[in-house]
């Protein structure tokens, strides 16, 4: 064997040492040491993100061509990377609490670990190598879910997404043995390729299909594979919640359009292209539908969060290098959008445990900052000019119009129908913030100094990286350059 | 060239906005207006280096074998919404943007130090400031634009600080409704502005000047003899984009907001509404005039608007009471004096396209010297208006020996502007009348009579304020020349006024980049003109000169006339009844019942339908994970059901 293919895996490798000194640091110190945890981890991984960033990625196959680290998914695993940082920072608070604190190194390690799996997800151009990084990015999340040991809704939410989460293995699991039975004996993405779609098309392909496509989208979250989220967005950490929220989504929107595109492109007008428009209305709709009647706020960003899977999986409606590369940017942007909200349902549930929507009115006068921030996030995940979530819309919505047919027109018509429903619920929370007359129910509080910095970063995201196309031009550039790894049928 | 100084000098004023707008408020009035003049002067400064290399440095980008190069400092793409729709931000270099950076910097520079005496008692001083570095930013990008739609986008934001500036006095309801007008009609002609841009870049497939203006004949090309109701589509692109100039450079019949902006501060109007933003549309003519040049009846409209607004103008402003609105009209009158000028360049057909260098050369030595002696004016108005509380000039009279400063640079503003030997207004009208001659003897003759009436005009103004008879009110309040910070400004500008003529400009700016002698034509234009502005004078000097009773008898001898000049020959009227009387009240009505009972309507139902499937579909959150399991399989197992029943 030759060792020095691992030297392709440099993100892994960062991560994984990261890992290893967390771990080393966190058995070994005593208790004094284990205060500056915290601090080590968030710079250690800040580091690391630059890293990843800017170390060239080796754009060659390795491991007989089940591992790729191209320039796409280095770019991927940059933004998550920058996601991880921002929840870091946002749940130094909680990770010190008193109840926490003594266990907090394990929730950096199982974090690290999942980001770990994550990664391996997204390089993966072998099923095998898939399933490992998908189970260890699934299973140390139930741990990190029911982290409030003494919670009664952090347990049942880890049951239900641990039970949840078995079950969509299983039927991953059974979906990829019937793609075994029809690639003639291979697990490699691109000999799946091959085979697929050669003979006619048969009803046990489509099993096939559907049940690759309930697999992710149980990660995903998408309708009707989804019903887990809610319960456990609600019961789980917030930090935690806030993680599952954006970066194990984003992984997943990248390794599906991927496996889809790469494997499963032949059969892309014959099969999944009709499952998929399916399953992004039911998605998008469904989200939106029940998120206009919630009134816990997490809760409400569960559902937001269902809907805007949708939106990103519209890219990969697009099955091209537009479409891969709007998807990232629409991650991107979802990573701060959504942590920038989540920041603040944070700070406000840790200061004074309020999680209502009816808590937050008139919030402007007692916290208009914070009040601030939160009207940027709503207003960029609903897609309002000049945030950047406008431009991510706009930009996803162009890629998926950009093959002419009338069917994905209409289902960008669709889309832009439930981005008014969204617009609508979005801005009940900014409305309860700063037309409500009530007087504030949270008193005025002030936010501590890492989550301050977390923030401030989702901010700034929001606002500069709309106007500033540096973000899409790096995902554009780096899917450009990458386009030679991914197989592409005459879309 | 190194593209930091471009870059500090967009960057500098945009700060200072910045700065000023959000902190303005903790900051004290000195250091407002310190922070805000020294970076203006650092923003002058640096253009002034930038210019003055493009012009003398003689580098390889800038200049070959004596023509003068267009140059893309920068261009970097923006927007990138489509393989087509690419939207660039960048800095274009040329003679007519370098020229622009040295009038805008300069005039702004003044405009600042000037501010500091006239707008010193008055609330609101730092967002004074604010707004002005706002202004100064824009007009900047919008100079040096290399592409249409980075113009267009900083023509909005010219539009959005010049609303901001005339609407300032926020307390008054005047200044108000003059903001909300002057906004409205030039956002009205940028409609127009914009379905020309589309329709251009439609065809072109570029949104970049130079690739536009370097080959004219290649976008007539482009278009393929495409037409609409009898004209090429080229002329209804150019023509509307035109509008947009129409409208910000206040052109019959979209001129109306501009004597209502005088509501302004007096330097806001010296800065925004004389000299710079309404010669954005004289620019916008000249940045694509070689396209213009390829379709002859969209140049020619030019001339025809110009030539009718030029002397509408000039009659309105022989009957205007108040000074700031004589110098608007005379404003108006004078730009439109470019736009003739513009439109008259095209007389030397070379190869199928006609293309001459004199009216484009005369019309932006024009731009160039009417900024300065128009500011000059301005300013000088100001001063009176600091001084005696009024804008009207029967307030006024004999001031000439209260304020010597202001009644010498406003007579030497006066001489420049009506043309006399050797003050600046002189060579440039001289050459833009020469060229107007050699299109057709009937413009030439018309323009002329255009400015025999602006030397009447501008005459009758200086008469009234600083001789005719002393005002009685002076005893109780004795008017003084204004403090140091507004009369540098003025004598600096009267200076320049004086001898800014002298420069060669065809050596710098030309059409095409070749050097252009420039001769003046005594015996043909320039004696005959000076004539005509003498005569203007003569008669101006006869009748307001001394307080007579002459101007009643003339006024009296056709009324009519008189007040319907006064009254701006009805044309606010005409607005009003269109506007209120037949778009109001019958369109508006039946838009607002449609609105109310169809769309209202439907979105009622469709919140309706929306919330009620939210209460039906609940039942699918049970709470119950066997339930989720169920839904999980079948909803897979469904999935491939449906698509393999579509499939067969």
């Amino acid at each position: 064997m030759d060792y020095s293919q691992f030297g392709s895996m440099i993100p892994e490798l960062i991560v994984l040492g990261i890992f290893m000194l967390v771990f080393l640091f966190d058995t070994f110190s005593n208790e004094k040491g284990k205060r500056i945890l915290t601090p080590l981890t968030t710079i250690l991984f800040a580091l690391g993100t630059i890293a990843i960033w800017i170390v060239p990625a080796s754009c060659e196959e390795v491991f007989g061509g089940m591992y790729i680290n191209d320039n796409a998914t280095n770019a991927i695993k940059a933004i998550l990377n920058v996601g991880v940082f921002i929840v870091f920072l946002q749940s130094s608070k909680w990770v010190n609490s008193d109840e926490v604190a003594i266990r907090k190194g394990e929730f950096y390690e199982l974090i690290l670990v999942t980001l770990f799996g994550m990664y391996l997800m997204v390089s993966a151009r072998h099923f095998l190598l898939f399933i490992i990084g998908l189970e260890s990015a699934s299973l140390p999340l139930a741990a990190l879910v029911a982290f409030n040991k003494r919670h009664y809704e952090s347990h049942e939410a880890a049951i239900k997404y641990i039970m949840t989460a078995v079950f969509s293995s299983a039927i991953l699991l059974v979906g990829l043995s019937f793609v075994y039975a029809f690639s003639g004996g291979s697990l490699y993405f691109s000999d799946i390729a091959l085979y697929i779609g050669q003979g006619e098309m048969s009803g046990l392909l489509l099993i096939a299909l559907a049940f690759v496509i309930a697999g992710i989208g149980f990660k995903l979250s998408l309708v009707p594979f989804h019903l887990w989220t809610a319960d456990v967005y609600e019961g789980a950490p917030t930090a935690i919640t806030s993680y599952l929220s954006v970066i194990s989504k984003g992984s997943a929107a990248f390794a599906f359009f991927v496996i889809f595109v790469q494997c499963f492109g032949a059969v892309y007008s014959d099969a999944w292209e009709w499952m998929m428009y399916a399953v992004i209305i039911a998605t998008i709709t469904v989200g939106n539908l029940f998120a206009i009647r919630q009134k816990n706020m997490k809760r409400f960003m569960a559902f937001s969060s269902v809907s805007q899977a949708g939106y990103i999986m519209l890219g990969a409606m697009a099955v091209n290098g537009l479409g891969l590369a709007s998807m990232m940017f629409y991650i991107f942007v979802y990573v701060v959008s959504n942590l920038g909200a989540f920041a603040v349902i944070n700070t406000i549930e840790e200061n004074t445990g309020k999680l209502s929507m009816d808590d937050y009115n008139g919030l402007h006068k007692s916290n208009p900052w914070l009040s601030f921030a939160m009207t940027l996030a709503m207003f960029s995940l609903a897609g309002i000019p000049p945030f950047a979530g406008f431009f991510s819309k706009i930009l996803i919505f162009t890629s998926v119009t950009s093959s002419n047919s009338w069917a994905l027109y209409m289902l960008v018509l669709i889309a832009l129908i439930n981005t008014i429903i969204s617009l609508y619920y979005y801005l009940l929370v900014v409305k309860a913030m700063w037309i409500s007359p009530e007087e504030p129910k949270i008193g005025t509080f002030e936010t501590e100094r890492c989550q301050k910095v977390g923030l401030w970063l989702c901010v700034a995201g929001i606002v500069f990286f709309g106007l500033v196309p540096y973000i899409y031009q790096y995902c554009y550039d780096a899917v450009q350059s990458s386009l030679g790894f991914l197989t592409f049928f005459n879309l | 060239m190194d593209i930091t100084l471009p870059i500090l000098i967009l960057a500098i004023p945009i700060t200072m906005f910045l700065v000023l707008g959000i902190g303005g408020v903790k900051m004290s009035r000195k250091l407002a207006g310190i922070l805000g003049i020294c970076g203006l002067g650092t923003t002058a400064v640096l253009a002034y280096i930038v210019a003055l290399t493009y012009y003398f440095s003689g580098d390889a980008n800038f200049i070959i074998d004596g023509v003068r190069q267009q140059y893309q400092v920068f261009d970097v793409t923006w927007l990138a919404f489509t393989q087509r729709l690419v939207v660039n931000i960048g800095f274009l270099l040329d003679p007519i943007s370098a020229l622009m950076l040295i009038v805008i910097t300069t005039i702004s520079f003044m405009v600042h130090l000037y501010s500091w005496g006239y707008m010193e008692h008055e609330p609101g001083f730092q967002r004074y400031y604010a707004f002005l570095s706002l202004f100064t930013f824009s007009m900047l990008g919008l100079v040096v634009a290399t592409n249409i739609f980075q113009m267009y986008i900083f023509w909005e934001l010219v539009g959005v600080s010049s609303y901001l500036l005339i609407g300032f006095f926020y307390k008054l309801p005047s200044a108000v409704s003059a903001s909300k007008k002057a906004f409205i009609v030039t956002r009205f002609a940028d409609l127009g502005f914009l379905i020309g841009i589309l329709i251009l870049s439609y065809y072109t497939e570029t949104f970049n000047f130079v690739a536009m203006t370097n080959n004219p004949a290649a976008v007539l090309q482009e278009f393929g003899g495409a037409t609409f109701m009898g004209a090429s589509l080229l002329t209804w692109a150019m023509v509307l984009i035109f509008t947009g100039g129409m409208g910000k450079s206040a052109m019959l019949p979209l001129h109306i907001w501009l004597p209502d902006a005088m509501e302004g501060p007096t330097p806001v109007s010296a800065l925004i509404h004389a000299a710079t933003m309404v010669v954005a549309g004289v620019y916008l003519v000249a940045r694509m005039f070689p396209v213009y040049c390829v379709v002859d009846a969209s140049l020619t409209f030019v001339c025809y608007v110009g030539a009718a607004t030029a002397f509408y103008a000039a009659v309105v402003a022989c009957a205007q009471i108040d000074i700031k609105r004589v110098l608007a009209f005379s404003t108006i009158s004078q730009i439109a004096f470019m736009m003739v000028s513009l439109g008259c360049a095209y007389d030397l057909p070379i190869e199928g396209v006609h293309y001459s260098g004199l009216g484009y050369m005369a019309g932006m030595f024009h731009l160039f010297t009417h900024a300065m002696f128009k500011a000059l004016l301005f300013l000088g108005a100001g001063a009176l208006i600091h001084a005696v509380h009024s804008n009207n000039y029967t307030a006024m009279g004999g001031l000439r020996k209260y304020m010597p400063i202001t009644h010498w640079t406003f007579l030497i503003g006066c001489l420049a502007i009506a043309g006399i030997w050797p003050f600046a207004g002189f060579f440039s009208k001289d050459e833009m009348l020469a060229a107007m001659f050699n299109r057709h003897w009937f413009w030439g003759a018309w323009m002329m009579m255009v400015a025999g009436l602006t030397a009447f005009y501008m005459f009758r103004l200086y008469f009234l304020v600083f001789w005719w008879e002393e005002n009685p009110h002076y005893k109780e309040h004795k008017p003084h020349d204004a403090p140091w910070q507004m009369s540098l400004p003025l004598i600096i500008l009267a200076a320049v006024s004086f001898c800014c003529g002298w420069i060669d400009f065809g050596q710098f700016v030309t059409w095409n980049g070749v050097p252009y002698h420039i001769h003046i034509e005594w015996v043909k234009v320039a004696i005959p003109s000076l004539i005509v502005a003498i005569c203007g004078i003569a008669l101006a000097t006869r009748m307001y000169m001394k307080k007579n009773d002459l101007p009643t008898k003339v006024k009296n001898f056709w009324p009519t006339l008189w007040e319907a000049a006064h009254r701006r020959f009805y044309w606010d009227e005409i607005y009003m009844f269109i506007t209120h009387k037949i778009i109001f009240g019958i369109i508006c009505k039946s838009i607002a019942w449609f609105d109310r009972h169809v769309i209202d309507a439907t979105m009622d139902a469709f919140a309706t339908i929306t919330q009620k499937a939210s209460y039906a579909i609940r039942g699918m959150q049970s709470g119950s994970i066997q339930a989720y399991v169920l839904w999980y399989f079948f909803g897979a197992i469904i999935l491939a059901a449906i698509t393999w029943l579509c499939l067969i």
